[in-house]
């Protein structure tokens, strides 16, 4: 647990300072400072190639938006395990967009191809 | 008479020997478009050519043949192929070309690309100009992508049960379709679930050892290459069902090429698609739909004939690709 802790704030260190330096010098986009004053990543995306989620896990600050994108010539979906999420089939260059407003980690798969796997940490 | 080379692929399996003659083999490699015609006799399919089963069995009384078809995805329009309609008219003119008239065909699933309306709609009137009055299917995973296959069961899943199982005899074989696209897990491959399994051992139960059994499912039955999700989780329990009967035939799709296997007495048989063919397990890095050059895509597309022989106490099985009635 204090390993995992560390492990956070390492990596939350570069994303503060550059928050810092934006502000510091120029206008700050109002998605990098959401209302509980966390700094966020905003969003993220999940590219499927190949029959894969890639990167299969992503991890993100609460209230971020992570977003599917379906580069394959066939269909895919991502679908929580838990049945927290569940896109719609998204064909070549269609997408999803989930935010996520509870910490936790997320399993998903697609109901399709159920080998392509993946996971969203959120923190 | 078309030439033995029009037959990219000639199988035949003779169980009682348990040989498996695989004349031009490597030409199978080279198909592009499939239908798989079975012949069964006595029992037990075997694969050959389409015009040399009519010539060989057509005549005989009990004998018959049906057309295995499958994976038409109708609706994909990538560069894999952009015109997944009209290699699936094809195929259907191949099987009005046969020399014999097969009483049936089952399609293998993945019908459309997106489960549309508008997809099935044109499948239907492609279908309309098939020989055989009858044809039965099995959904593919692309055809129960929306409302649980709710579209798919209300135009082809009348009469059956669950997410589209049945079964039916014809002409003393007994006849199985299989559905193992539905309620996927995560992480797994094909799955039949408990419903069905129980269903089957059913269906099944007090049937003679004697009867020819003919298993048909999208997904293969047997594990091809797990890591692309090629085989069904459960299908070991399916196939303890079929154990005690003298002659299983087992007829998929999904993997859009020919593969077999003989296991005993049952004998393991993958279709080639009718709309883009798939790379060998592990020779790309997906499964997705390969692309060859638009000249050889008709080789790599097919049909699969089945005959039945009553007499011969085999049963063919004999995939054509498409560009055999094309040349």
């Amino acid at each position: 647990m204090k390993t995992k802790n560390v492990l956070i704030a390492i990596l939350a260190l570069p994303v503060m300072i550059a928050i810092f330096l934006v502000a510091g010098s120029r206008k700050i986009m109002a998605a990098a400072t959401p209302a509980n004053g966390q700094p966020s990543a905003a969003a993220s995306t999940v590219k499927i190639d190949n029959f894969s989620f890639g990167p299969q896990t992503v991890t993100v600050p609460v209230g971020a938006t992570v977003t599917w994108m379906n580069r394959d010539d066939i269909p895919h979906t991502a679908v929580s395990t838990d049945g927290v999420f569940k896109s719609k089939v998204m064909d070549t260059d269609e997408k999803f967009s989930y935010t996520f407003t509870k910490a936790g980690t997320y399993a998903y798969y697609c109901t399709i191809h159920p080998k392509m796997t993946g996971q969203v940490v959120v923190q | 008479m078309p030439d033995k080379n029009d037959f990219i692929d000639q199988k035949l399996q003779d169980l009682n020997n348990d040989g498996v003659d695989r004349r031009g083999f490597l030409k199978c490699m080279a198909w592009a478009g499939t239908g798989l015609v079975w012949t069964m006799s006595g029992g037990i399919p075997m694969s050959q050519a389409f015009a040399k089963s009519a010539d060989r069995h057509g005549g005989k009384r009990g004998d018959f043949s049906f057309v295995q078809i499958s994976d038409s995805h109708i609706g994909f329009n990538k560069p894999a192929n952009p015109d997944v309609t009209a290699t699936l008219q094809t195929a259907i003119d191949k099987i009005n070309a046969m020399p014999h008239k097969p009483d049936f065909i089952i399609h293998t699933g993945d019908l459309s690309q997106l489960s549309k309306p508008s997809e099935f709609d044109t499948l239907d009137q492609v279908l309309k100009g098939a020989p055989a009055k009858q044809i039965f299917f099995v959904p593919g995973e692309h055809d129960m992508l929306t409302d649980n296959g709710a579209e798919y069961l209300q135009r082809y899943g009348k009469g059956t049960k669950g997410t589209g199982w049945s079964s039916f005899d014809h002409k003393g074989v007994h006849f199985v379709g299989l559905v193992n696209v539905a309620n996927l897990k995560a992480g797994g491959m094909g799955s039949l679930g408990h419903e069905q399994l129980e269903w089957l051992e059913d269906d099944l139960k007090g049937r003679s050892a004697s009867t020819p059994i003919v298993l048909f499912a999208h997904i293969p039955l047997w594990t091809i290459y797990p890591d692309w999700g090629w085989g069904t989780d459960d299908s070991e329990q399916a196939l303890s069902y079929v154990k005690r009967f003298g002659s299983v035939t087992v007829l998929n799709g999904h993997i859009h090429q020919i593969m077999q296997k003989v296991e005993g007495k049952v004998s393991f048989h993958t279709a080639m698609s009718t709309a883009f063919p798939q790379p060998a397990p592990g020779t790309a890095p997906s499964a997705g739909p390969m692309k060859v050059p638009a000249e050889q895509l008709q080789q790599v597309l097919g049909i699969t004939d089945v005959n039945y022989v009553v007499s011969g106490r085999s049963l063919a099985v004999v995939d054509s690709p498409l560009a055999a009635s094309a040349s």
